[in-house]
């Protein structure tokens, strides 16, 4: 009854996105408020009714209704709670449904506190959002509906599967959709500023937000990711250049170019149109995600769904959204007039130079990406392109931004000289090349890397500092130090997440340079060092979880006689899945990770040991975090609370007078 | 029980948790790091997008041991990679090769640099040279809004 009910309110749904598209988008053009105001309520009604069909499917997990296609598929009544939940969206049905739920929350979203739009604007970005929904609403219902009954329900399902049981990956996809979907209140957007034929400085206000909100949130969805592939794939690598990672990753920077250049357009009213394009294009790298993620056309350890028939479907909409908005683009774009002049050094161009090389960084990825499938249909070659292409190609691009981002952070408006610049951060650039030479000499021998990423790093951290205190004006140290705290919020969470980002590329290049790797056959009671660590194999022994068994060592770590902790990793095996996955165990510290895993058993006696030492991995994920908390504390900034509060009074000239 | 059945199990799954096993290890580190590296840039075959020195799997294994013995022939390492990619084609490349149309993947990125650094300064030039535009004229509906605000 309530799947039934559910399936009822995904339908109704559905319906209300139509008439959400239809009515607002002709009133907008005919100026009919009437027709317009049928935005807000079907907006807020659309939401609440993919609400119910999300949680009637929930429901039907957490109760193990194995009528339903896809509990069977993805779901075991042994299975703990949370993986019943996660199991909700751990498939392609329901992370469909999640999508659109996520979709419809935007769009609630922005009509609940967009009330401050001009009411054309409104209708229009709500319209083009229910039209993004009209699609995908119908992708589910024709080609993957998770309401589809069976005539006979087996006595149990089939299991999620193993590597999706756990708590990183079950908060994965909902962090990584908010973000993917969230950029499509910037594309709706985008579409309704081309439609309206205007771009200004409030329209680069409104957007930010939104730009931002979704950046955090693909910030945080992707270093999720990243952790859970650390831990748990067992040899503790974090990033793969998987084509789904990239999926991932594209839409990222583009909004983080996005970002950057919707402050131009608001601060001074130049780069109109590429920031429009950049709206577009990140929405359409979050759909190109999902086509390569759904199709499963490039093959890749993701893809739960390889589906010829829904990958057509999305491409559908892919080539109807792209080619529809990139139309409307070419036509109503060189309208859009820019207005501030500036000087070849300067701020304004400093963003440029960001925005070039996130967007060309992008397009790297992207290339790289779809190059195997290029190949075979144009060229015949059956080729592969991994990790070694990415690192070389990519990298670069990163080390650019990292060396001019200070600079371009503190230059004036208008017109700098980089030269005063460079002035101002001398403490920086002294920090940073003083301790990459310390970090060159200390470790003889080895590659530039490690020494490369502390200079970087240091040069965006203290850089950041520079920049906040530059922003204090003048006067002396204590009061300088005082104003401190009384910057904007703006100013702490552009500082924090430059930080941030200097924090993670200290983090990659160092445990890429420095970290130690052992792998040995290891009977009971053995031990040996790595690095200045002793590890003894104490015990191995079965355990039961609740739906897997597992074989599990457990060493003693040790470090100049003393105890430090007790590890014990696993070899899980789930009989349902039929699946083993590894439980890495993992001994954290500020400074380093010591990562063990456990193998077979070996045929002489003994247990195949893979180990690692890990510099500064916990480092990455940190500076993740550092990089989302910057993102979340500009978003708090007075001026976007003062909008909103703007927005909740009535519009002063509404009502004409008699 | 449980015994058995982790046994069964383990059997049925004989490709385990490790990538590189220590039987397949090489005595001479200096050797091994070769092989280490030269597997990290092959693919594995039945794999999605893992290198054989990440894989699990049985064809993984039987590539490290053969890029091993190879090595043990005294190979150089690009021999090593030859003689792989002449027995299992380009695709086991992790890498790809510059050659024919590859190049076109190999310089998209600097091209599309040039290309956009091009079309900033050209911009940028238009922007410092360019005077200000005249801001233009509000329209009927923004008059009469600037009115009101201004009555009130």
């Amino acid at each position: 009854m309530i799947v039934e009910l559910g399936h009822f309110a995904l339908v109704l749904a559905a319906v209300v996105a139509v008439l959400q598209m239809f009515f607002p988008l002709v009133g907008a053009t005919r100026r009919w408020p009437a027709w317009m105001a049928v935005a807000d309520p079907a907006a807020v009604a659309q939401f609440l009714l993919a609400a119910i069909a999300f949680g009637a499917l929930v429901w039907a997990f957490v109760t193990s209704d194995f009528s339903l296609r896809v509990v069977i598929a993805n779901s075991h009544t042994a299975k703990p709670l949370i993986y019943k939940i996660s199991g909700t969206w751990g498939n392609h049905e329901g992370s469909m449904l999640l999508w659109v739920l996520v979709l419809a929350a935007f769009g609630a979203a922005v009509s609940v506190f967009g009330s401050a739009l001009p009411p054309t604007l409104k209708a229009r970005v709500l319209g083009v959002q229910a039209m993004i929904g009209v699609a995908f609403y119908a992708f589910i219902l024709f080609t993957s509906n998770p309401f589809e009954r069976v005539p006979f329900p087996p006595m149990n399902g089939q299991d999620l599967n193993p590597l999706l049981q756990d708590p990183g990956l079950a908060f994965h996809p909902p962090f990584l959709y908010l973000g993917y979907v969230g950029l499509s209140v910037c594309f709706s957007f985008a579409a309704a500023a081309l439609l309206e034929g205007r771009v200004d400085a409030a329209w680069a206000r409104w957007v930010r937000p939104w730009t931002l909100a979704a950046w955090v949130f693909l910030t945080i969805g992707i270093a999720l990711g990243s952790w859970w592939a650390y831990y748990e794939l067992g040899w503790g690598g974090f990033w793969f250049w998987d084509p789904v990672e990239n999926a991932s990753f594209m839409p990222w920077l583009i909004a983080a170019a996005l970002l950057h250049s919707a402050i131009v357009v608001e601060k001074r009213e130049s780069l109109k149109s590429w920031t429009i394009l950049l709206a577009i294009l990140a929405f359409g790298f979050s759909l190109i995600g999902t086509f390569i993620v759904r199709s499963g056309v490039l093959t890749s350890v993701h893809a739960f769904a390889n589906d010829p028939e829904r990958g057509v479907f999305i491409l559908a909409i892919l080539a109807a959204a792209l080619g529809g908005s990139l139309t409307l683009f070419a036509l109503r774009a060189p309208a859009m007039q820019a207005r501030g002049v500036f000087g070849m050094v300067s701020r304004e161009s400093a963003l440029l130079l960001n925005n070039v090389l996130l967007a060309v960084s992008s397009f790297v990825v992207f290339v790289g990406t779809v190059w195997p499938l290029a190949a075979e249909l144009f060229f015949a070659r059956k080729l592969s392109v991994g990790a070694p292409f990415f690192n070389v190609a990519f990298t670069p691009f990163m080390v650019a931004i990292a060396i001019v981002l200070p600079v371009g952070a503190i230059l004036p408006w208008k017109r700098g000289r980089i030269r005063r610049a460079l002035w101002q951060l001398r403490h920086a650039l002294i920090l940073a090349l003083a301790l990459g030479a310390l970090a060159w000499a200390v470790q003889t021998g080895r590659s530039a890397l490690g020494p490369i990423g502390v200079a970087l790093g240091a040069w965006l951290v203290s850089g950041a500092a520079v920049d906040l205190f530059l922003r204090t004006g003048r006067g002396r140290l204590v009061e300088r130090l005082r104003r401190l705290g009384r910057l904007p919020r703006g100013d702490w969470g552009r500082g924090l997440a430059h930080a941030g980002l200097g924090i993670v590329i200290f983090a990659i290049a160092g445990l890429l340079a420095w970290q130690k790797e052992d792998i040995r056959v290891l009977k009971v009671g053995e031990s040996f060092t790595l690095g200045a660590y002793t590890l003894t194999l104490e015990n191995v022994h079965e355990v039961e979880g609740p739906n897997y068994v597992a074989t599990e060592g457990i060493f003693r770590l040790e470090r100049d006689g003393k105890v430090l902790d007790r590890l014990r990793p696993q070899k899980r095996i789930y009989p349902v899945a039929g699946m083993p996955t590894t439980e890495a165990a993992i001994d954290q510290s500020l400074l380093r990770d010591v990562y063990v895993v456990i193998g077979d058993r070996q045929a002489e006696g003994g247990w195949a040991i893979r180990s690692y030492i890990k510099p500064f991995a916990d480092w990455i994920w940190m500076g993740a975090i550092i990089m989302a908390l910057g993102g979340l504390l500009s978003l708090s900034d007075r001026r976007i609370r003062v909008a909103t509060a703007a927005a909740r009074r009535p519009p002063a000239a509404g009502v004409p007078a008699e | 029980m449980l015994r058995i059945l982790v046994l069964v199990l383990g059997l049925l799954s004989a490709h385990g948790a490790l990538a590189v096993q220590p039987d397949e290890m090489l005595a001479d580190p200096a050797l091994e790091a070769r092989a280490r590296e030269i597997s990290k840039g092959l693919r594995c075959l039945v794999c999605q997008n893992e290198s054989i020195d990440d894989s699990n799997a049985e064809l993984a294994r039987d590539l490290r041991i053969l890029v091993r013995e190879r090595l043990l022939a005294g190979d150089s390492d690009e021999e090593v990679v030859q003689y792989i990619v002449d027995r299992y084609g380009e695709f086991v490349l992790l890498r790809p090769t510059a050659r024919g149309a590859n190049i076109l993947l190999w310089i998209s990125g600097p091209l599309m640099l040039a290309v956009g650094i091009g079309l900033v300064a050209v911009y940028l030039r238009r922007r410092a040279l360019g005077a200000e535009p005249t801001p233009k004229a509000l329209t009927e509906d923004e008059k009469r809004r600037l009115e009101d605000i201004l009555r009130s």
